[in-house]
Parts: C-alpha cells; sequence; structure tokens
C-alpha cells in the first residue's frame, strides 16, 4: 500500500479513486460544491491559524505571501511523505481546485523534485478521453504494488 | 441593537494566513457582519471572462466573480471589503482593479487591504468602523453646516487638538503635544473653551476622534465618537468647501498616514496605515531637530532648497536619518537637507500610499503636516497639481467632530 499524494489535492474524486485501488489518498478532501459560500474554493476544513503560515516556512521562505505558507503547512507534509504522486492539469473547478496558483506551482514542483513515481495527466475533454483518464489511472495504482 | 452592516468580503489566502478571524473580529467591534457572496460554481468562469483580467488563482477568479455579482445588484451587500495577501503581485492588481471596478460601478463604500499572518483585529479596527460608518450614517455625513455650539476633539498619536464652533464659525481653538491621553484632552478642551469666551455647560454637543477616542470620548460624554477617516474627510472639505462633487484628502500624521477620495462629502476609497516612520510626520520632526530650527520653520527652509540636491529616499526612519547626517557631514545647505527631507516624505507616500486610491482634484492637504510648506510643495510636485491647504488644516480632525456632532443636537 502506497501513499499517493493528488493534485489538486481537493478532488474528492481522485481521492476515491486511490482509495479503491488500496492506496492511502494524501489530500484535503474539501468537496467542490455547487455554490460557493465560503471565503475560497479550498476553504480549508481545518483550523488554520497564524502558527500555520510560520510551519509553512519550511517549504517557502518569509518573503512568500502567507496564504502560500499556510497552505504549505498542510501539502508540505503531504509531499514530504507521499510514496507517489498523481497531478492532473487543467482541471476543471468541480473535478477539485486549489485557490492559490502561487501555492499550486509550488506544489507541483516539489512533488516533481520528490522523485517518487508519478503520473502527469490533463484533464479529460471528452467521454473518451474520460475512459482513457480512469485506465491510466487505474494502471498507475495497480503499478505501485501493495494495493487490492 | 441596529441591523448589522452586512460587508461582503472578496479575499484570497485569509483562511490559509490565519486572519479570518481577525477579520471577522474586526467587522463584529463596529456591528458588521462579514459575509461571503454566494455564487454559483458553474458562474465562476462565466464572469471572470466577462470581466477580463486573466489571472490564475481560482480564489482570484471566485473573488472577481463575486465583484461583479455585487456590482450588479444580484447579491445585496452594504459595504464590501477586499483583502488579498501582502507580496503577492497578481492578487495586487485583482485588489486594485476590484476596488475601482466597485467604487466606479456601485454605490457600496469600499476598502482594501493586504495582510499578513501578523495581522490583527486591532488594525484593521479603524478600517472597517469607516467601512461601517459610510454604510450606515451617510445621512449624518451628508451635513454641510455646523449648528449651535459644539465642541470636537482629535486625540492623536503625536498631538491633541479641540475646536468649539458656534453657529457654523469656529470660536475656539486648542492644541498641544499629546502625553496623557486624558489630560491632554482637558487642557485643550479648556483652552479652546477659554478662546471662545464659553462655559463647558454651554456645549450643546461632543464628538470625538482620533486614536484616544473612546477613552477621552467617555470620559467627557461624547454624543459621536468616531474613527478619524469619515470625519477628517467631512472636516477638509467643509473647511475648503468643496462639499460637492469629487476631492481627495491626504493626512501625513505622526503615526499613520490616510488618503482618501471624497464624492460630496462622503469617502470612497481610502488607505491607511503606516508604512513605516520615515515616511511619516515624526522623519520631519527629526530632521527639524538635527538642523536645529523648530518644526514651523522646517517648511519655509525646504522652501528655499534644492531636494535633488541631497540622495534621501528612504522608509525607514533610521535609514532616513543617515542620508540627514551624510548629507550635512559632506557639506550640503540645511536648505537643501529640509527640502530632501520634505520630498522623500512626500515620495514614500506618493509610491506606497497613493497608488491606492485614484487621485480626484481638488487634492487638500490636511493635519499639523499640512502646515510644512515644503512638504506640500513636494507632493504637489510629485501629483503635478496644486494642493489645497485649507484654514485650520491642523485642526482637521476636531473641527469634523465638532461639525457632525451638531447632528445630535436636540431640538429641546
Amino acid at each position: 500500500m502506497a501513499k499517493v499524494f493528488i493534485y489538486p489535492a481537493t478532488s474528492l474524486i481522485l481521492s476515491d479513486l486511490v482509495a479503491r485501488y488500496g492506496h492511502t489518498p494524501l489530500s484535503s478532501a474539501t468537496a467542490i460544491r455547487e455554490r460557493i459560500q465560503t471565503a475560497g474554493i479550498e476553504s480549508v476544513p481545518l483550523q488554520i491559524t497564524p502558527e500555520e503560515p510560520k510551519k509553512g516556512l519550511r517549504w517557502a521562505a518569509v518573503e512568500v505571501p502567507s496564504g502560500v505558507r499556510g497552505r504549505m503547512a498542510l501539502y508540505g507534509p503531504m509531499i514530504d511523505s507521499c510514496d507517489a504522486a498523481i497531478v492532473i492539469k487543467d482541471s476543471d473547478l468541480a473535478f477539485g481546485c486549489m485557490g492559490c496558483a502561487r501555492t499550486n506551482e509550488l506544489v507541483k514542483y516539489l512533488v516533481r523534485e520528490k522523485k517518487v513515481p508519478r503520473l502527469d495527466l490533463n484533464y479529460p475533454k471528452s467521454e473518451e478521453e474520460g475512459t482513457r483518464f480512469v485506465a491510466a489511472i487505474k494502471r498507475f495504482l495497480e503499478g505501485l504494488g501493495g494495493g487490492k | 441593537m441596529t441591523v448589522p452592516v452586512r460587508i461582503a468580503q472578496l479575499s484570497c489566502g485569509p483562511e490559509y494566513s490565519g486572519v479570518q478571524q481577525e477579520i471577522n473580529e474586526a467587522a463584529k467591534a463596529v456591528n458588521g457582519e462579514i459575509f461571503f457572496p454566494d455564487i454559483a460554481l458553474k458562474d465562476i468562469i462565466r464572469d471572470f471572462e466577462a470581466f477580463g483580467l486573466d489571472v490564475r488563482s481560482p480564489d482570484l477568479k471566485l473573488a472577481i466573480a463575486r465583484a461583479k455579482a455585487l456590482a450588479e445588484g444580484r447579491i445585496d451587500a452594504d459595504a464590501v471589503f477586499i483583502a488579498t495577501c501582502f507580496r503577492c503581485a497578481e492578487a495586487a492588481i485583482v485588489r486594485n482593479e476590484l476596488r475601482r471596478y466597485i467604487h466606479n460601478n456601485s454605490k457600496l463604500p469600499v476598502v482594501s487591504y493586504s495582510f499578513t499572518e501578523r495581522t490583527t483585529a486591532g488594525t484593521l479596527l479603524t478600517r472597517m468602523e469607516a467601512l461601517t460608518t459610510i454604510a450606515r450614517r451617510r445621512a449624518l455625513l451628508a451635513r454641510e453646516t455646523q449648528q449651535g455650539i459644539t465642541l470636537g476633539v482629535d486625540s492623536g498619536s503625536s498631538t491633541t487638538k479641540a475646536i468649539v464652533m458656534k453657529d457654523n464659525r469656529i470660536v475656539g481653538t486648542g492644541w498641544q503635544p499629546t502625553t496623557e491621553v486624558l489630560k491632554s484632552a482637558q487642557d485643550v478642551i479648556g483652552h479652546a473653551l477659554t478662546e471662545a469666551g464659553i462655559r463647558r455647560d454651554e456645549i450643546e454637543a461632543v464628538g470625538t476622534t482620533g486614536y484616544g477616542r473612546f477613552l477621552v470620548g467617555k470620559e467627557i460624554r461624547a454624543d459621536l465618537i468616531q474613527e478619524e477617516l469619515t470625519v477628517n474627510s467631512k472636516g477638509a472639505v467643509y473647511l475648503a468647501d468643496r462639499q460637492h462633487g469629487p476631492a481627495t484628502v491626504i493626512d501625513i500624521g505622526g503615526m499613520d498616514n490616510k488618503a482618501i477620495t471624497v464624492q460630496d462629502g462622503i469617502p470612497g476609497t481610502f488607505t491607511m496605515g503606516g508604512i513605516c516612520a520615515g515616511a511619516s510626520g515624526r522623519f520631519l520632526e527629526m530632521t527639524a531637530k538635527r538642523l536645529g530650527v523648530d518644526i514651523t520653520e522646517l517648511g519655509p527652509l525646504a522652501m528655499k532648497g534644492f531636494a535633488n540636491h541631497v540622495p534621501m529616499n528612504s522608509y525607514c526612519i533610521v535609514f532616513g536619518t543617515q542620508s540627514l547626517v551624510n548629507a550635512l557631514a559632506a557639506g550640503s545647505s540645511r536648505e537643501d537637507v529640509a527640502a530632501a527631507a520634505c520630498h522623500s516624505v512626500a515620495e514614500q507616500v506618493f509610491e506606497q500610499q497613493l497608488q491606492e486610491v485614484d487621485i480626484k482634484e481638488p487634492v487638500l492637504m490636511v493635519g499639523g503636516t499640512s502646515l510644512i510648506e515644503g512638504l506640500v510643495h513636494a507632493m504637489g510636485e510629485l501629483l503635478q497639481t496644486r494642493i489645497m491647504v485649507p484654514k485650520y488644516s491642523q485642526y482637521i480632525g476636531a473641527v469634523g467632530s465638532a461639525l457632525l456632532a451638531s447632528g445630535f443636537i436636540r431640538d429641546d
């Protein structure tokens, strides 16, 4: 069983897929809703305090905006502990979405630098692409070993 | 309890910076209520694309979509608070454009702020108070003449001022450096009353403003305790006789600076805050001390010098003083150094704060520093406009308080 970091970390579909193949998804598991009534698109599921941006200094310098460092306090440890990663590019907001583009750039770079098995996929635009998309994820997860 | 002012928040990053609670608390302290405009996920991209500012961060796209919904009247609000992370260039562009967009396309008062994880409710309080005042007290702010006998007290960080007004005229003034907040207030009130020849019990209504407004207001049982952004705006357009149409008010204070755009006497957008001491009245006080002149002599001295003869451009008071000392040691004239100090302060305010408001003429400079001729001249050069300094400009907060307080005089 592998710990698999998913990007976007808020994608419930991706998180579910990883779990179905017997691995542990590393994600923030925030539901993207039909309506957005919270502060941000990926509003925090837990109480973030001003301490989190300080903890985030481990992954981003003090000159980096506090919102990036606060997010890194959440996502940084996940990236550090992952055995594999799935990165979906240009995904639809409804699929899963992280609110800060600068954090997203840093997260994807750190995942790349981690040099663990990684699956990079473009978000499917058609049903046919969707089928290939799910199949690719299935192959990747089965290939990690230790799963179902 | 009055109905809370509903403040729509457009933001990126406050939750992950751990400051959302601080924003909520600041709003609650002035009977405001933060809410996030409810918007459908499917509408975000449509509205963001229609707005036309092609940013990458989804939360900024959400903020843009929410701004459109507010401006188009699809969502009801009384005021708008825009907040994004400090040091994020993308967010700064959005913050600036949304503030301008809402100002131009709605009647909603708007304030913008860039936060760090160190931002507290206390830092935000005056801005929130101004925002809720503009939303709640438009009728009070519409007052154009003073009636009866009223007293206004401005308990500022550097100086305390008092004004007695009678039948739309200033009849008494008091001014002194702030030491003990209450004692300074009592002293200037005493002076203003003596000058006016009016007894304390003849005063029909009292208003306070400035950092010590709550303490002083409670002590002297003020009818109106009001932050300085709205009060100074009102005082400035009243004294300059520019109560109708647009104006911009600049107040370089001892501790922080304010830049406010005003329409018909009511603040539209504003920035407030310290940049650093190198961009405050404190630096000019230090300059005067180092040059061995009284602060009242610094302005005329600066007018005789040339700012570009001395390199001085720092928002840190320590580095600014270092430039000053180096210039004097290298043989620069006192006049040139005085001019450079005025230019440096004006330049910091221009670069750091005035970029956040749309300057509309006439530009009015108020507060104690507006009496420093060299500073007003330097600001005028930077803004390429002639700046107005109304009579009694150093008493601006006290005048605004006395003016607005007359709305509390009872007919009985």
